[in-house]
């Protein structure tokens, strides 16, 4: 019995490393311009698929597809930015919250438009199999991706502390109006974290095809949980984002190994309405 | 606009003559089921309105009251015979008993922050009712066929008395709101969606206002549950629990003009037709072209009528101060 | 002159972690005074006025209102015994017109939407805003916003009212008809304390003024007192400026 634990708590930090990731992008966002972006899992969705396509086209493998998925990600949150959310910025509440919701189902649908509904897999990735850790299975690719995760997490946490730019964002989403008079383009500022938080789902995405099913609504599931991640770490933090990633990987595979699986979800999600009711600046936030 | 113009009520009455007429004239089943769906919808979107577009209490799950409404009814009707009207009122009393349980803990929420709870909230209560054997589970609840007619709110022949059924809620829902809207409580429900502080200042009880606002939103989403399951005779998580009917409600209020009584109904009949309309001419072919142009849709809403087609009239009206 | 203050401020502490915002606040309103609080930036003003309104309670201490203990009563009730307050950063309801705002404040104590569009035009009428009634909220220069918003306090009913920098941001003649507004507010029988920054003002509507700095409350007097204290010039201008003649 505890090697069974001991293999669902393995699991859940090797998914958890993988929240990490993507939640990071999530709270970059959110916090430095409040607004939640409900496309974020489409955008994971897209970074899978940009990996598939290398693969399955150009028989190029994901670990190097990743510069590209950076890339295209990157590029394409820029541009959502530049011609949908900005204009969203001065105007309702409502519109902010649902503009992002019309792109991710423009985006999961285009997807289906193009690639079909079918689920696709990469069967062959450079780095595949399974070792064996002291009774414990620990499969390649996700533990290669979880060490990319934190590699991914180390260069965009210091990036925001220790280069200038990067300070600019971290003063943006402290306090936009005392960044504005510090004569930071906030503007700038809004589309180069959208462009990173894009860009960082892109590298999850390609760590992620390497062992997950990839499918057009696959980015919905991964984008709620974000969520939770997001205020659990407390909006705007990437440390609390990177912690609360692990220990809502661990929650749901644990949570799923005591209670029943199909409860894994609810209590994640339960997660962040306790989360918002007891402590609403969640473990690290402000 | 306390005191609606001459004009808007001649054209409601001249609206709600040839709403009546409909079914009698077009006989095709397919339409009279979409405006079916349009009626039911445009409950919901008055619904949610109320706690939306008035309170700022902006919900993406509304879908779970629509299935506990649904639910409710369907379950008393099957296990105790429980005559579908008085289920549809218990069911409606459930749905604000959720409500408050629910409400109460995020009276302090708003925004992305209340919206992500809702959501949160519609997945545990979907995922609750997929793994509860009581009420069937994944599998859902079968209705019974009883005998056509009102008593037992099914009618096999003709979709037509579901069409007056429909009406009459939507008719009844609008009733709720303009008197929501033109009372002390439509006043306060604004004040709350502009601030928690400029609303305390003025002696208003957030928290128990913010409370009425759910609550009669859930019960009217509950009824339009309960008339989908006998309408449909057969409810299971997967048709009355998804997240993208919550999203398809607050698109409708949006669409139409958040914060305006006949608002929902105008995003409705411009939604669910395309919806519908796509859906049974492009979207069976799987290729999600219908969903593509409605993601479409809602971004360019978003971004350059965010006030909806009512907040185009009422800027026209206004003119220039 | 009744037996008892308006509102009495015994022992009010407050501290967020470390910092004490408020420590040991005492003092009393009499009935129909107008009250002035003063200090520097970070003496405590606002957090004073939000523990006494109801917005957080205080750590220690007592706030009386005509003769009832209202210390860890919430906003809304304050409001309903009778105090009415207006923000440092001037708070309406931006997609109602001026008179459904107004009309929100006068629903406290009536139910009937009739009466509260009596009573709003009324007050409407007093603060001088009425041809206004039918503009958005959004509509509104700065100046008619405050006077909006106070137009809205006053529409509560309150026997006490607070107004939080009530004259920044007005130019010399709007700043002349608010110091107008205000004297009639208290002739009209209403109990009055400010925060302001403004000592042209300050100096012209009070009877009293409270000094704060640090938290603390360092003096109190008539205008003229305080403004000839040395502590007083001390706080706001540091040890260095002491220019004035005893």
């Amino acid at each position: 019995m505890p090697d069974q634990l001991m293999q669902q708590i393995v699991n859940g930090l090797l998914i958890g490393f993988m929240y990490s990731l993507i939640a990071i992008g999530l709270t970059l966002i959110w916090g430095v311009m409040n607004i939640v972006n409900f496309a974020h899992g489409d955008f994971l969705m897209v970074g899978m698929f940009t990996s598939f396509w290398l693969y399955t086209l150009y028989g190029l493998d994901p670990l190097f597809s990743i510069p590209i998925c950076t890339a295209l990600l990157f590029v394409m949150g820029i541009l959502i930015y530049r011609f949908i959310v900005s204009k969203v910025m001065s105007g309702p509440m409502l519109a902010q919250l649902v503009v992002t919701f019309g792109v991710s189902i423009f985006i999961s649908n285009l997807a289906v438009y193009f690639w079909t509904p079918d689920f696709r897999q990469i069967t062959n990735p450079l780095l595949s199999g399974t070792w064996e850790v002291a009774g414990i299975l620990l499969s390649i690719p996700k533990f290669v991706a979880s060490i990319g995760s934190v590699i991914t997490s180390l260069a965009v946490f210091l990036f925001l502390k220790k280069t200038r730019t990067g300070k600019a964002v971290l003063a943006t989403e402290m306090d936009r109006e005392a960044a504005l008079l510090m004569g930071i383009n906030t503007d700038r500022i809004n589309s180069l974290s959208f462009g990173i938080g894009a860009a960082l789902v892109g590298i999850a995405g390609a760590f992620l095809s390497t062992y997950y099913y990839i499918y057009p609504q696959v980015g919905g599931t991964f984008g709620l949980i974000a969520f939770s991640i997001v205020a659990l770490g407390g909006f705007g933090s990437i440390e609390g984002a990177f912690i609360a990633g692990i220990l809502v990987g661990l929650v749901q595979t644990l949570g799923g190994y005591f209670f029943d699986p199909s409860y894994k979800y609810a209590i994640v999600f339960m997660i962040y309405l306790i989360t918002v009711w007891i402590r609403p600046q969640g473990l690290l936030g402000w | 606009m306390r005191n609606i113009p001459s004009r808007q009520f001649v054209s409601a009455g001249i609206a709600l003559i040839l709403l009546i007429v409909f079914p009698l004239v077009v006989t095709n089943t397919f339409y009279q089921h979409v405006m079916i769906i349009f009626f039911m919808f445009a409950v919901m979107g008055v619904a949610w309105n109320i706690m939306g577009g008035y309170a700022g209490m902006f919900s993406f799950g509304q879908v779970a009251f629509f299935g506990i409404g649904a639910y409710t009814s369907s379950f008393l009707l099957i296990a105790y015979h429980v005559n579908p009207w008085i289920g549809l009122v218990i069911g409606g009393l459930v749905a604000g008993l959720v409500a408050i349980a629910i409400g109460y803990p995020c009276s302090n929420l708003r925004g992305h922050y209340f919206a992500i709870a809702s959501i949160a909230f519609g997945e545990i209560v979907k995922t609750l009712f997929n793994n509860w054997k009581l009420v069937g589970a994944a599998e859902g609840l079968s209705l019974p066929m009883l005998d056509s007619g009102f008593k037992n709110f099914m009618f096999h022949a003709s979709k037509i008395p579901y069409y007056y059924t429909i009406l009459a809620f939507l008719l009844i829902s609008l009733i709720v709101c303009y008197l929501v809207s033109t009372s002390k409580m439509g006043y306060y429900f604004r004040a709350i969606k502009e601030g928690h502080d400029v609303a305390k200042v003025l002696g208003i009880n957030v928290v128990r206002y913010r409370l009425f606002a759910i609550v009669i939103s859930a019960f009217l989403t509950a009824m339009a549950g309960t008339f989908y399951a006998q309408y449909v005779l057969y409810i299971d998580p997967e048709s009355v629990m998804l997240l993208p009917i919550s999203v398809q409600i607050v698109l409708i209020s949006m669409l139409g003009g958040a914060g305006s009584v006949m608002g929902p109904v105008i995003g409705a009949a411009i939604l669910i037709p395309i919806s519908e309309g796509t859906r049974v001419w492009l979207g069976h072919k799987g290729t999600g072209i219908d969903m593509l142009i409605y993601g479409f849709l809602i971004t360019l809403i978003s971004v350059y009528q965010p006030k909806g087609v009512w907040g185009l009239f009422s800027n026209l009206g206004r003119g220039t101060r | 002159m009744s037996a008892r203050p308006c509102l009495e401020v015994r022992g009010v502490t407050k501290h967020f972690g470390g910092l004490y915002a408020n420590d040991n606040i005492d003092f009393s309103v009499e009935d129909e005074e107008i009250v002035s609080v003063i200090g520097p930036n970070g003496a405590g003003k606002s957090t004073l006025f939000n523990c006494i309104t109801g917005f957080y309670p205080p750590n220690r201490g007592h706030v009386r209102f005509r003769g009832h203990d209202i210390t860890r009563f919430r906003a809304d009730k304050v409001c309903k015994m009778g105090i009415a307050r207006t923000f440092q950063v001037v708070q309406v309801i931006s997609d109602m017109t001026v008179l459904e705002n107004v009309m929100t404040g006068a629903l406290l104590r009536c139910t009937k939407i009739g009466h509260a569009i009596e009573k709003a035009e009324v007050v409407l009428a007093f603060a001088g805003l009425i041809d206004k009634k039918n503009f958005l909220g959004t509509e509104l220069t700065i100046a008619d916003k405050k006077r909006l918003e106070v137009s809205m306090a006053l529409a509560t009913e309150p026997k006490l009212l607070m107004l939080d920098e009530a004259m920044a941001g007005l130019t010399p003649v709007e700043l002349r008809g608010m110091i107008e507004l205000i004297k009639n507010i208290q002739k009209g029988g209403m109990t009055v304390v400010v925060v302001e920054h403004v000592m042209e003002a300050v100096m012209e509507i009070s009877h009293r003024v409270i000094v704060l700095n640090s938290g603390k409350k360092i003096m109190e007097g008539s205008p003229k007192e305080v403004v000839c204290s040395k502590e007083v010039i001390q706080a706001y201008l540091g040890d260095k400026y002491n220019a004035v003649s005893q």
